[in-house]
């Protein structure tokens, strides 16, 4: 009793009480989402609200059950967790049953599956915490560096397999936590991920030729100023544009041979050089109707036309921001973006008072976890990222991200509950 | 953290001009998820004068459709693809078709309903209603057909149709109708309208993405009861009406009843006719173009259309004209030398110097010349021509030469022609002789048959008359259109209608009346027959009459297309319909038989 006690003290409740209300908002959504007139409870267990409270239920045990564990397991046991995951993913691979194109599901017996993939995000952030935590393990060394790559790119690999080409992009928020750690280039990487998502939009935008002769002018700008300068570091430059013109000369290539159908028609759609409404931008295209026409207001819990209706698809799901943004309007939309943000924040601030590299590492990784999630899937309902299927954590419907996002918070908590014994 | 809050500012803005900005996602989602459904009022019934139904509505249903809704993409939906080939036999049509009318809905709109399949029987709607849900962008929308139980008086009735796109452009202020509604083409279902069809409600419906209805929106808020339409008694008697139509089978003409003290039709019977109810469904197309291309023309309504040189019967009008302008009076006699006469010879036997009641009785034509040219060379005029204006302005305030205007769509004016007319005509050389067929009501005068009854009705209330019309009054009292109860005085003096009246007795009770054959010794008839001659044959038979003499309460013509003298036809089947209308039956079984079983032969009968 008087470690449970001292477990409540300790334990962050500005977290506790984001996270609540997120779930909360979530379950009443999907409740709306899918109100079903023959069955008016919200806690129907045939309906896929009252199934939610179950995995709301089981998320909240699992978590409460980590809060009662000792902060170290998690450390210690980290490579067997994160051993235990990619079993799991390999597993999915021979055996998984498949759901929208995905091989990404384990059907555990009754009803119930498990996406593997939902928890290896987890694992990685606990396997790259574990790792980094080491006291002889050095970013600066060569072996160190491709070790922490392996761990996160192995699961990443995997993942793609299935694919699950949305679970995968989400891995790609551990450049966070290598930055923050110092991983030698990692700042280059983000930049040059950018300069690279930039270049291939303008490219399928303004299509090739344009972007060379854009190219061009910035490169005789570039090596004027070198010139005149008399800076050095121009070689360097030479082959930063070398590769650009590179990169912009296989785009279409890629764009064409790599992408999937359905993905090159996502962002075609985005960058609004394919207008169909009725066909691949029908997702996105309802979806922006059902959060437009919610207006300031909304429309009213439970008086949304357009979700309730399955004029959106998957809106309990992935597009389950579609339903607050019509029934909760803009005051409802930008709640939820800003207990979003607040939560990341409080994250950062959190990590940053840890004193175990262990706590620190894990959590900029969720938090980077969580950001990309959160970004790209209310980016996606409201036409700034393409479509991709991933859920919105803690609010969309589904056992397994309820489950491993709590269980991925719950852990962090844990650790800062924990942080004032760590020496 | 950085990348953090500018993210969410980012998104913030976005939704900002997503949710409140930009306001044409609301108009989307209203597209998407609202159907608005019309609740057609049902359609006012008619009834005849003593409340005898003759038109009532009948339940049909149209097959709408969204055009929109028709296409799915998704093929994780139930209903994809759309099953064509089971539609097309569920509904009994082919592919062609099909595309042809979906083409049809699509060029109306894409994104509203439009009528794919109008007017779906009883028995198909309950087959068709079943299945519906697996064809998304389909529903149906109940409206009510007119149906006639007696199948009587056609084109009185009148008959409605889909709104054209000229009534369209011209509702397009008042923007009540949409594509595929009905409208009243003709009779009084066109002139009352607005009266029979009531108002329109709306059902605001909520759908889901497969287009089933999800309930009603905000729990019918939005939601307006349709008004149904007024009730409407004619002054049409259904029974005279049927009787008339009868009478005139194998004879083309028209019988006009009205009653003299109101203006009301009794009867307004055109032969041939046809049963309205076959211009009512999915058949209506067709029965519409075998009616016209009948030879016969049964779609003409010639009560209203038809225009007749009104011969002998237009003496009255004449007599009356020159009796008001103090031109003769009842005791001035003409010379009249019978078939020798100059420049107008007599077709009757009589005295060689009539009075105006033996001229009447006899149809003397010199006297009524010698009336006609008295009148227009009357010295108080000054010229022949303003003596011409005058009796022209007369006739027109007796209701000749224009419209009445008042319920009966599709009336013409006859014609009496302006001295202007006669001006160009003869180079402005033109003397009582030129226009001299005029006093015998032949050559340019045309009138009638409505315009001819109210004539007679004229006669009969011995000095006025009140606008002929269909109306008697609405079921709900609502007051009739006052110009058809505003009495109508063309300023002749009650003396000499009298007169004129007591010739017309004479017509039937005197010993060379005209009509002689046809009086019956307990209703005194009053009547003038006309023989006119016409560019078609045979002479038209023409009749008009009212009923008993001091008290009349009918008045009417009857023209029979070349039916030869006017006491052969019109005014045995006059007499039948003033006894009819009276008494209820008729003693005169015989007659009553030679005129329905009679048959005029006309040279476009095949």
């Amino acid at each position: 009793m008087n470690e449970r006690n001292s477990i409540i003290g300790k334990i962050d409740w500005v977290t506790v009480l984001i996270y609540l209300a997120l779930v909360m908002i979530g379950w009443f959504s999907i409740f709306s989402a899918r109100y079903n007139e023959a069955h008016p409870s919200i806690f129907d267990l045939t309906q896929v609200y009252g199934k939610q409270l179950l995995w709301i239920g089981g998320a909240l045990l699992v978590g409460f059950v980590i809060l009662l564990i000792d902060a170290k397991f998690f450390n210690v046991f980290s490579l067997w967790i994160y051993i235990f995951f990619l079993f799991c993913l390999f597993a999915v691979l021979v055996y998984g049953t498949a759901t929208k194109g995905a091989t990404a599901w384990i059907d555990l017996g009754g009803g119930v599956k498990l996406q593997p993939s939902e928890f290896a995000k987890m694992a990685t952030a606990l396997a790259v915490a574990g790792y980094l935590d080491r006291l002889d393990v050095d970013l600066q060394k060569r072996k160190d560096q491709i070790v922490t790559a392996a761990l996160i790119l192995i699961p990443m690999a995997l993942v793609l397999l299935q694919n699950d080409t949305g679970s995968a992009i989400v891995f790609v928020s551990f450049i966070f936590v290598l930055y923050r750690e110092g991983f030698p280039g990692a700042g280059w990487v983000m930049v040059a991920g950018v300069t690279a998502i930039l270049l291939f939009v303008f490219t399928l935008v303004w299509s090739q030729k344009v972007m060379y002769i854009i190219l061009g002018v910035l490169l005789v700008l570039t090596l004027t100023y070198y010139l005149i300068t008399r800076k050095k570091g121009i070689v360097k430059m030479l082959g930063v544009f070398a590769i650009a013109f590179m990169f912009v000369f296989s785009v279409d290539y890629a764009f064409n041979n790599v992408l999937q159908e359905h993905q090159k028609n996502r962002i075609l759609v985005l960058l609004g050089q394919l207008d169909d409404p009725k066909g691949v931008g029908y997702n996105v295209h309802q979806s922006k109707i059902a959060i437009g026409s919610g207006g300031f207001a909304g429309k009213g819990f439970l008086e949304g036309t357009q979700t309730k209706y399955d004029f959106v698809p998957e809106q309990h799901t992935d597009f389950i921001f579609c339903t607050i943004g019509e029934e909760g309007g803009f005051l409802g939309t930008s709640v939820v973006v800003l207990l979003y943000v607040a939560l990341l924040i409080r994250i950062i601030i959190l990590a940053e008072r840890q004193r175990s590299t262990f706590s620190r590492v894990y959590g900029y990784a969720i938090a980077g976890i969580l950001f990309v999630h959160v970004a790209i899937n209310i980016g996606m309902t409201i036409g700034l990222v393409p479509v991709i299927g991933i859920p919105l954590p803690f609010l969309s419907y589904g056992g397994s991200s309820m489950l491993a996002f709590t269980m991925m918070l719950a852990i962090f908590v844990k650790q800062d509950a924990n942080r004032l014994n760590v020496l | 953290m950085g990348i953090f809050i500018a993210v969410g500012i980012v998104y913030v803005l976005k939704l900002f001009f997503l949710q409140v900005i930009d306001d044409k996602y609301k108009t989307m989602a209203d597209n998407n998820a609202l159907r608005f459904v019309t609740q057609y009022p049902a359609r006012g019934k008619v009834f005849d004068r003593n409340g005898q139904l003759l038109v009532f509505n009948e339940a049909v249903y149209d097959l709408m459709v969204i055009p929109k809704q028709t296409i799915i993409k998704d093929t994780l939906d139930p209903s994809y693809p759309f099953d064509t080939l089971g539609f097309c036999s569920l509904l009994d049509i082919d592919k062609t078709s099909f595309i042809e009318r979906m083409n049809k809905a699509k060029k109306e709109s894409y994104l509203k309903p439009s009528p794919f399949m109008t007017q779906v029987s009883k028995e198909n709607y309950a087959h068709i209603a079943e299945v519906l849900y697996r064809y998304p962008g389909f529903y149906f929308q109940t409206r009510t057909v007119r149906h006639y139980p007696n199948a009587i008086a056609a084109h009185t009735l009148g008959d409605i149709g889909e709104i054209s796109p000229a009534e369209l452009e011209k509702d397009k202020e008042e923007n009540y109708y949409k594509q595929g509604d009905y409208i009243g083409k003709s009779g009084i279902e066109k002139s009352y309208e607005k009266e029979l069809r009531g108002e329109k409600g709306l059902k605001v419906m909520m759908v889901d993405v497969h287009n089933r209805v999800m309930g009603s929106f905000r729990e019918g808020e939005l939601d307006q009861e349709p008004v149904a339409g007024k009730d409407l008694y004619l002054g049409l008697d259904a029974d005279l009406q049927a009787y008339g139509e009868q009478l005139m089978v194998g004879k083309i003409g028209s019988i006009v009843a009205v009653e003299p003290a109101t203006g009301q039709i009794l009867a307004f019977v055109t032969s041939p006719t046809y049963d309205p109810n076959l211009l009512v469904g999915r058949e209506r197309g067709k029965h519409y173009q075998e009616l016209q291309d009948d030879p016969m023309k049964p779609l003409i309504n010639r009560a209203i259309s038809g225009t007749y040189p009104p011969g002998s019967t237009f003496k009255t009008v004449v007599g009356l004209i020159a009796m008001q302008s103090g031109s003769i009076t009842p005791a001035t006699c003409f010379h009249c030398s019978g078939p020798g006469s100059l420049p107008i010879k007599c077709t009757h036997h009589h005295g060689p110097s009539p009075d105006f009641a033996n001229a009447i009785m006899n149809s003397c034509n010199p006297y009524f010349y010698e009336s006609f040219k008295a009148t227009l060379n009357n010295p108080k005029f000054g010229n022949i021509k303003n003596g011409y204006q005058y009796w022209k302005d007369m006739t027109y305030k007796l209701g000749l030469g224009h419209k009445f205007n008042t319920d009966i769509p599709y009336e013409r004016p006859g014609n009496i022609p302006s001295r202007e007319y006669y001006d160009r005509m003869y180079n402005g050389q033109w003397n009582s002789v030129t226009i001299r067929s005029l006093g015998i009501g032949q050559g340019e005068v045309l009138v009638t048959p409505l315009q001819l009854a109210n004539i007679a009705a004229f006669i009969a209330n011995e000095g006025f008359y009140y606008p002929p019309h269909l109306i008697k009054c609405f079921g709900d009292g609502t007051p009739i259109p006052e110009v058809m109860t505003t009495k109508v005085d063309p300023g002749i003096d009650p003396r000499h209608v009298r007169v004129m009246k007591q010739g017309l007795r004479t017509v039937f009770s005197g010993p060379a009346g005209t009509a002689r054959r046809y009086e019956m010794s307990d209703i005194p008839q009053c009547g003038k027959t006309g023989t006119a001659q016409n560019p078609h044959g045979n002479y038209h038979s023409n009749f008009i009459a009212f009923a008993p003499a001091d008290k009349p309460t009918i008045a009417l013509a009857v023209i029979i297309e070349n039916g030869g003298y006017g006491a052969t036809w019109a005014a045995p089947i006059a007499s039948l319909m003033i006894e009819k209308y009276i008494r209820g039956y008729t003693k005169r079984e015989d007659l009553e038989k030679r005129m329905m079983e009679g048959r005029i032969s006309y040279k476009n009968e095949r």
